[in-house]
């Protein structure tokens, strides 16, 4: 119990996707301008990523390991994730109308996120047991949203300062990035 | 269709290259420009990857049907990227580890998806080749030149074939706060910046 704790922990502060490892930054920037929409795929990455997780895992368990298919990896896991996000989005649009009005847009841009990829990768990398896979899933999912959410109010701010031309935009968008990104590095060491 | 074929291949060096002008592909391009090598062998990764998608979607592109097109680049993409995945841990094996996750995520980088929708699968075989192989070196340069500079500042060594070479003397302190993560951020957010700076200045 107490190791899933520190999971926990380590995966939503830590190893943060977004900010310590690099993973989901072009939804970061690109989703990050207002409020609403930050909150709108934050909710969608929590998600569909647990899925993904769990469909992966099992795949790379009972599919690619028995029949010593490791190779295929990528283009398994890619083909599973496109898939899973369409059937998620035609299954909210019928049985959840709400939640897929909610989610909108973002639900398809999520295939091509790298944090849903690259933690499913990452799960086989670690070789997590299935509830290690769940709670890390969830957190790094967890963590992508905290980072977005946090990231999408600074950036609100920074709509109404006056930003020197040549930083408008992107370039101020990334600095600010490097400043949060700077606030998670002092919880290293913590676990 | 004014351009011209060597326009099509320079403007991925300049006039539209890929992480500074589209903002696509930032993921690779923060985790992976810690080392001037590492920078540079994933541009060369995506190069290959890049131009081979590009001519196996423009040759394919009269007969993928138009409603599954974007599953269907993506499996172009994704074989070419098990392709690349392959050879580089049988030849270049310490750069495969150094890498890791990064390779197969190639798949997932915005630019291969976005040159295919937008460019291969409209125009024909040797515009899309000359477009992939722009765009390519275009994002290797961008991404050799970030990792320049971090790495420089960060250790005061620039790494070639495995070995680092010291470029100041036993007194420079190095920032190491450049090769971690903060670092990259702000690294290419001034970066953009002397970009639009540069840019401004010759329009």
């Amino acid at each position: 119990m107490g190791d899933l704790v520190v999971l926990v922990i380590s995966c939503i502060l830590i190893k943060n996707i977004l900010l310590a490892q690099y993973l989901g930054n072009c939804p970061f920037l690109g989703t990050s301008k207002k409020m609403e929409t930050a909150v709108g795929m934050a909710m969608a990455v929590v998600f569909v990523l647990v899925l993904a997780g769990i469909i992966t895992w099992v795949v790379e368990r009972f599919v690619l390991i028995p029949f010593d298919l490791t190779y295929l990896r990528t283009i398994a896991f890619i083909l599973v994730i496109a898939a899973l996000v369409q059937f998620v989005e035609m299954f909210l649009k019928k049985s959840i109308p709400a939640l897929y009005t909610g989610l909108g847009i973002f639900l398809p841009l999520i295939t091509t996120n790298c944090a849903v990829l690259g933690v499913c990768l990452i799960n086989i990398k670690e070789e997590y047991n299935f509830l290690e896979m769940l709670v890390v899933s969830f957190s790094y999912a967890a963590g992508f949203g905290l980072a977005l959410v946090l990231f999408a109010g600074v950036r609100e701010r920074i709509l109404l300062a006056r930003t020197p031309q040549p930083f408008q935009d992107t370039a101020i968008g990334l600095v600010t990035a490097g400043m949060l990104s700077l606030t998670f590095f002092a919880f290293k060491g913590w676990v | 269709m004014a351009k011209s074929l060597t326009q099509e291949f320079t403007k991925g060096l300049w006039a539209e290259i890929p992480p500074f002008r589209l903002v696509l592909g930032l993921c690779p391009t923060l985790a992976v420009s810690n080392t001037f090598e590492n920078g540079v062998g994933m541009g060369i990764a995506v190069t290959f990857v890049l131009v081979f998608s590009n001519i196996l979607i423009s040759a394919l592109r009269k007969i993928i049907p138009a409603k599954v097109r974007i599953a269907a680049f993506i499996i172009v993409i994704a074989t070419f990227v098990t392709v690349v995945e392959l050879l580089m841990q049988a030849y270049t094996y310490a750069l495969f580890l150094q890498l890791g996750i990064f390779i197969p995520l190639i798949v997932v980088n915005c630019i291969l998806l976005g040159r295919a929708e937008a460019f291969a699968s409209k125009n024909g075989i040797i515009r899309s080749t000359l477009d992939g192989l722009g765009m390519g070196i275009g994002y290797t340069l961008a991404l050799g030149a970030l990792a320049a500079f971090r790495q420089i500042l960060g250790t005061g060594a620039i790494t070639f074939y495995q070995t680092p070479i010291q470029l100041f003397g036993p007194s420079f302190e190095p920032f190491t706060f450049m090769v971690q993560a903060p670092g990259a951020f702000i690294c290419l957010g001034l970066m953009l910046a002397a970009m639009n700076i540069l840019g401004k200045n010759r329009s």
